[in-house]
């Protein structure tokens, strides 16, 4: 039955893979060894085999973007890491971070030997402090060992990986937004085209991915591609971490081959906490819409079944929501975030996370108007697809799939009934 | 297909457009008619695609796309008039106007805010945002700007032209999400240069000048299109007037010379103009104290004095101004030959121009052929520019903006040779640090053969320490080496435009050009003066030696075509320059001296003794260092009062128009004429238009259309004639080295430039 598949977190509960002995005692550099055999187009291809998804959030295929990069290139080519790990209901990067940072080192050489780059960063989220000190560590003992630096392990290969920690912005998690912050700028999306794989860092084509994907790509290359596309299930291969956070009585990130179906991951994580029943289901991150329960109980956690659904898989931060959840709380709570996440480049985004925060605030207080759910709904309709880069849609997505989905509790709080969560409800008081 | 292989087709809202490739599609709607509303797009800075105002439907694309940041290609289908496109307009439109505070009743931009445009034309007529409003508390940034956040729509325009236009970089962003919010780069201040582009190209009243804030509405005033006062560049100011007073000056149709571009004085020195300093009657010395009187007892006064020297065959001198009107220079040197018969006329010099005239003498002007001279805005377009001493961003503030937008746009190689660390550095694809006065030896050394660089240029710690605060290169070696690739660099280029200040002079101008014909291509010359009129004075002959278009006074066949037209004679001698006139007055050979809008004081401070030993007459504004020596003072409008035409560094003759009035002043124009006429020697009436009519036939290269002055453009003057004999006197050409922020008398004047002068040593001696 529902078992966890343990391949990326298959370190998680060794204290000592973080130090590069453990690393190495558990199985470590060796598909770097193996890598360094290869050419590159043959790496490129078995990560093209084995499926591999982005797992920031977008589920681009690795290998095609890394296929994207020209082989020729007059400036530096660049491998980064976006460790920026900041979508709320997401604690995934964050372990491999804390207990495996070697296997990143070794997926990011293994990157850079695919496309030729001979530079490396790490950009890690900005809260994430204690884990930059862990990298760094890791980073210093691989440079000591010959695992980065010239000629790694005598192969001919140079590679050198640097550690950069953000200065706690959501924004910078947009590879483009990254890059800026790496070059020492404001934190803000860049025009696309071109797109890093053209023109990333410095000018220079870059391949940007998440950490899990990278930290990935040694189990590829040892285990072949074809052994891990067949973890999960068609064109969604293996295996990704699912961060179940919210009512779930064991909240957790868990390893689950994807097309996992919904009952079973919530069963991996001892179902709905105190017996309660289940409301909705957020399967990706805030940022994407979210489900309602029985919605939710017939899904497979791939990216292709929930974008059926009208979803994203996104960065696998999946919510569980009881059913004393007020929602008009919930998509408040979501507001506020991305209207203090805003990076106010671009006017729908910057003036209408603020718009909607407002609105939804004073609403929940009990000040809400006849009118006031058409309006929040129209002003989420005017924030989507129209913003220069996709946080403004990651804030009207949620909104407009709650608003949808539980209209009625809107209506409720209208009409002055008791909130689900008993602390709204009260007789409607206007906040000003 | 195309025809042509460089442009594209697409069809915009069912019509067919074509455009060469690479245009934004902004543009091309743009180009059709087709309105695509935008506040963050601005032409020639960098993109930004924030504001999302110019969102279209593009086939085949799911979501709208932003206009500016899409360029055309082959076949492209656009829609721009769709509910979806509305809708989206209005939703922007709402958007910012969430936290907008709608104070236009009393905001500076009202009736001519983008804002206010775009929500009539596109916005909602109801608002629907009924949460508080973000509030902050404006902020005086310098003496000129001032910042009213909750105003600001954040279209990042005053950021982009700031630092990528004014290379100043004193604007950026700080904050995020709601709470962004452009702030000073340094601290609660700019330090920057106080342009005023910034304010200028606000599309709201976010930002707003110090010295323009709460004075009116825009409708109450009369726009005026003037040239301005101050340089040499002659960018055109748009005065706005209230009861003949001038409360502001922008670029309000950016029509002029300038295109988007005006500096701190253009825009706001003029406000010397209502000093209440500025003389309103006329000043006659009565028992040894400038008194005031009639303007009839003062003429009156003047002419009988002149009138009596000129009988008793005494000896006169004038010297003519750098700010007025080619008119009155060329009515003045009329004045001076034909009614005081003198040759002894002058003008405060600050370029060379009779030595590039003589250069380029044997260059015609006909037709066809490309003139060696370049007009300001070609060099927002050149291939290369050499750029010998001067520092532009000082004192040619227009044509620094146009280097800088040359390089940005076109990648132009830019060459400088300057003894100082000039801010034009940062453009240069080479730069060459030479000492002081060293400039001569250098075009020298660049037009020779000779690999060996002269010591005079490699002396170690040669430049000049105040002027170069960076430790100077001090290897010789190193210098001449830097020398030598500078001039092979230099060699392969073609096209050059080369540009020179007052460094090169005499000798200099004519190796210079002797250089610039071994490049390849049309090399083209701009010399550098430094104030409005500079140019017109030299072209209109307020030279001892040369009458208008640089005949030569020597010249009988010259003098002979003049004394034709002016009726009398014109003595064949040249005259007194200016200090031989100064010398010439205190050694009490000198019977009287006529300055019109002159202070040769401020230069020549010793010879304030002297000037009392002749019957001194001074027309200005202000009680100058001169004319308090003087006998008789007449006040005169300034430019900004007047019509007529000015000729600017390049050679650019533009008409100007009179904005303001001051009441108890008149024109030197009007002052020469009404002397003339006492004299028995009337000129006619003083009709601007009729005069320049004269000079369109008299002076070489001044032959311009009048339809392209009237119609307030630009016509370059080429006065080059067959040769040019013209005295070397380098050491009279003294170049003012104004600052930003300073122009002489004007400058002195200007309650402006002085706030921010005295703020700059405020914070200096902090």
């Amino acid at each position: 039955m529902s078992q966890e598949v343990k391949i990326i977190s298959k370190r998680f509960d060794d204290p000592k893979a973080a130090t590069l002995d453990g690393y190495l005692a558990s199985g470590g550099f060796q598909a770097l060894e193996k890598a360094l055999t290869m050419a590159p187009e043959a790496i490129i291809d078995e990560v093209k085999k084995s499926n591999l998804r982005g797992r920031g959030g977008a589920g681009f295929p690795t290998g095609m973007k890394w296929s994207f990069v020209p082989k020729q290139s007059e400036r530096p080519k660049y491998v980064l890491c976006n460790a920026d790990e900041s979508e709320p209901g997401t604690c995934k990067d964050r372990l491999i971070l804390q207990y495996d940072p070697f296997s990143l080192i070794e997926g990011m050489i293994i990157a850079g030997k695919a496309i030729d780059s001979h530079q490396g960063y790490v950009f890690i989220r900005g809260e994430y402090r204690y884990l930059f000190d862990i990298m760094e560590r890791a980073i210093n003992e691989a440079y000591r060992a010959g695992y980065l630096g010239k000629n790694i392990r005598g192969s001919g290969l140079d590679f050198d990986l640097y550690a950069h920690s953000g200065a706690g912005a959501y924004e910078c998690g947009e590879e483009s937004a990254l890059m800026e912050s790496l070059e020492g700028k404001r934190g803000i999306p860049r025009l696309k085209p071109p797109f890093p794989a053209i023109s990333g860092l410095y000018g220079g084509p870059t391949v940007i991915n998440n950490m899990e994907t990278l930290a990935t790509v040694p189990h590829i290359i040892v285990g072949g591609g074809e052994w891990y596309a067949n973890l999960g299930v068609p064109k969604n291969g293996g295996t990704r971490l699912f961060c179940l956070s919210g009512h779930v009585a064991r909240p957790g990130v868990y390893e689950l081959p994807l097309g996992v179906p919904f009952p079973r991951l919530l069963e991996v994580g001892g179902g709905v906490a105190n017996g309660k029943k289940l409301k909705a289901v957020v399967p990706g991150g805030s940022s994407t819409p979210m489900f309602t329960a029985e919605e939710a109980m017939g899904l497979n956690m791939d990216y292709d079944s929930i974008a059926k659904a009208g979803s994203f898989l996104g960065s696998g931060g999946v919510v569980i929501l009881d059913e004393n959840t007020c929602m008009v709380k919930f998509a408040l709570r979501i507001m506020q975030f991305y209207r203090h996440e805003s990076c106010g480049w671009c006017v729908p985004c910057r003036e209408g996370t603020n718009w909607l925060h407002l609105a939804l605030g004073r609403f929940h207080a009990g000040g809400g108007r006849e009118g006031d759910v058409d309006l929040l709904r129209e002003v989420s309709e005017n924030i989507l697809g129209r913003t220069f880069c996709p946080l403004g849609d990651a804030a009207a997505m949620p909104t407009l799939s709650i608003l949808k989905r539980f209209r009625q509790e809107f209506l409720d709080h209208l009409a002055g009934k008791p909130c689900s969560c008993g602390v709204s409800g009260r007789p409607a008081l206007a906040t000003h | 297909m195309a025809d042509n292989p460089t442009l594209v087709n697409i069809t915009v809202n069912g019509q067919q457009l074509t455009a060469p490739a690479g245009t934004l599609l902004l543009e091309a709607c743009r180009s059709a008619h087709v309105e695509v509303p935008s506040f963050c797009y601005y032409p020639g800075l960098s993109l930004q695609a924030a504001c999302r105002m110019c969102l279209v439907e593009i086939e085949k694309m799911p979501k709208l796309q932003t206009a500016c940041t899409v360029v055309i290609t082959e076949g492209m289908v656009v829609r721009t008039d769709t509910e979806q496109v509305h809708r989206a307009r209005k939703s922007a439109i709402e958007f910012i106007l969430t936290n907008h505070p709608l104070d236009c009743p009393v905001c500076d931009a009202g009736g001519e805010c983008e804002l206010q445009d775009m929500t009539f034309k596109y916005g909602a007529a109801e608002s629907r945002f009924t949460e508080p409003k973000r509030h902050r508390e404006e902020q005086q940034w310098s003496p000129i700007v001032y910042f009213d956040r909750p105003r600001c729509i954040l279209c990042y325009r005053c950021v982009r032209v700031c630092g990528e236009g004014m290379d100043v970089w004193a604007l950026g962003v700080g904050n995020r999400g709601v709470a962004a919010s452009i702030i000073p780069n340094h601290s609660d201040h700019l330090q920057c240069e106080e342009c005023g582009m910034c304010i200028d190209i606000c599309p709201v009243g976010a930002l707003t000048s110090g010295p323009y804030r709460y004075k009116t509405r825009p409708w109450e005033m009369k726009h005026v299109g003037a040239i301005c006062t101050f340089c040499g560049d002659g960018c055109k100011t748009t005065l706005g007037i209230r009861n003949d007073q001038i409360i502001r000056g922008d670029n309000r149709d950016k029509s002029g010379i300038n295109g988007d571009f005006l500096c701190v004085k253009g825009r706001y020195a003029f406000d010397f103009t209502q000093n209440p300093e500025r003389l309103k009657q006329p000043l006659v010395r009565v028992d040894g104290e400038l008194r005031p009187t009639t303007w009839s007892f003062a003429l009156e006064t003047v002419a009988k004095r002149f009138q009596r020297i000129k009988s008793a065959q005494g000896g006169f001198g004038v010297i003519g101004s750098t700010r007025t009107l080619n008119e009155e220079d060329y009515q003045l040197q009329k004045f001076a030959r034909r009614v005081l018969g003198t040759n002894n006329i002058d003008h405060h010099r600050t370029a060379d121009f009779p030595a590039l005239a003589t250069a380029l003498a044997a260059r015609t002007n006909t037709p066809g052929t490309a003139l060696p001279l370049a007009n300001s805005s070609s060099l927002k377009t050149a291939k290369a520019i050499l750029l010998v001493g001067n520092d532009p961003t000082n004192q040619h503030p227009l044509l620094a903006w146009n280097i800088r937008t040359a390089y940005r746009n076109h990648k132009t190689r830019l060459y400088v040779l300057n003894s100082g660390d000039i801010k034009l550095r940062r453009q240069a694809f080479r730069m060459a640090v030479i000492p002081a006065g060293g400039e001569a030896a250098a075009i020298r050394f660049l037009n020779g053969e000779a690999d060996s660089v002269p010591a005079e240029l490699t002396m170690v710690g040669g430049p000049d320490p105040k002027r170069w605060p960076q430790t100077p290169p001090s290897v010789p070696q190193k210098i001449a080496e830097g020398l030598q690739d500078f001039r092979a660099r230099l060699r392969q280029e073609q096209d050059v435009i080369i540009v020179f200040g007052a460094e090169v002079r005499g000798e200099a101008v004519r190796e210079l050009v002797a250089f610039g014909d071994t490049l390849p291509g049309n090399t083209r010359y701009i010399a550098l003066a430094d104030n409005a009129n500079s140019r017109g004075a030299a072209d209109m002959g307020l030279y001892p030696d040369l009458l208008p278009g640089y005949r030569p006074v020597a010249d009988a066949g010259a003098r002979a075509h003049f004394e034709q037209l002016w009726g009398g004679t014109i003595p064949a001698e040249p005259g007194l320059n200016l200090p031989q006139m100064l010398a010439a007055a205190a050694a009490g050979k000198l019977d009287a001296l006529y300055i019109a809008g002159a202070n040769p004081l401020r230069l020549h401070p010793s010879a304030a003794e002297g000037l009392r030993k002749a019957f001194v007459v001074v027309q200005d504004m202000f009680l100058t260092e001169t004319a308090r020596q003087a006998d008789v003072v007449l006040p005169v409008l300034c430019s900004y009062e007047k019509n007529g035409t000015l000729t600017n560094t390049c050679g650019e003759v533009q008409a100007q128009k009179r904005g303001g009035m001051f009441e108890g002043a008149k024109s030197d124009l009007a002052i020469i004429h009404e002397l003339a006429e006492l004299m028995g020697c009337g000129f006619g009436p003083a009709a601007e238009d009729k005069i320049f009519g004269e000079i369109r036939a008299n002076v070489k290269g001044y032959d311009l259309s009048l339809v392209q002055l009237l119609a307030g453009r630009s016509a370059l003057a080429a006065p080059l004639n067959e040769t040019v004999a013209h005295r070397d006197d380098p050491e009279l050409i003294q170049p003012n080295n104004d600052t930003l922020f300073t122009a002489g008398t004007l400058g002195r004047y200007s309650t402006t430039l002085n706030s921010v002068m005295e703020r700059r040593l405020q914070k200096e001696s902090k």
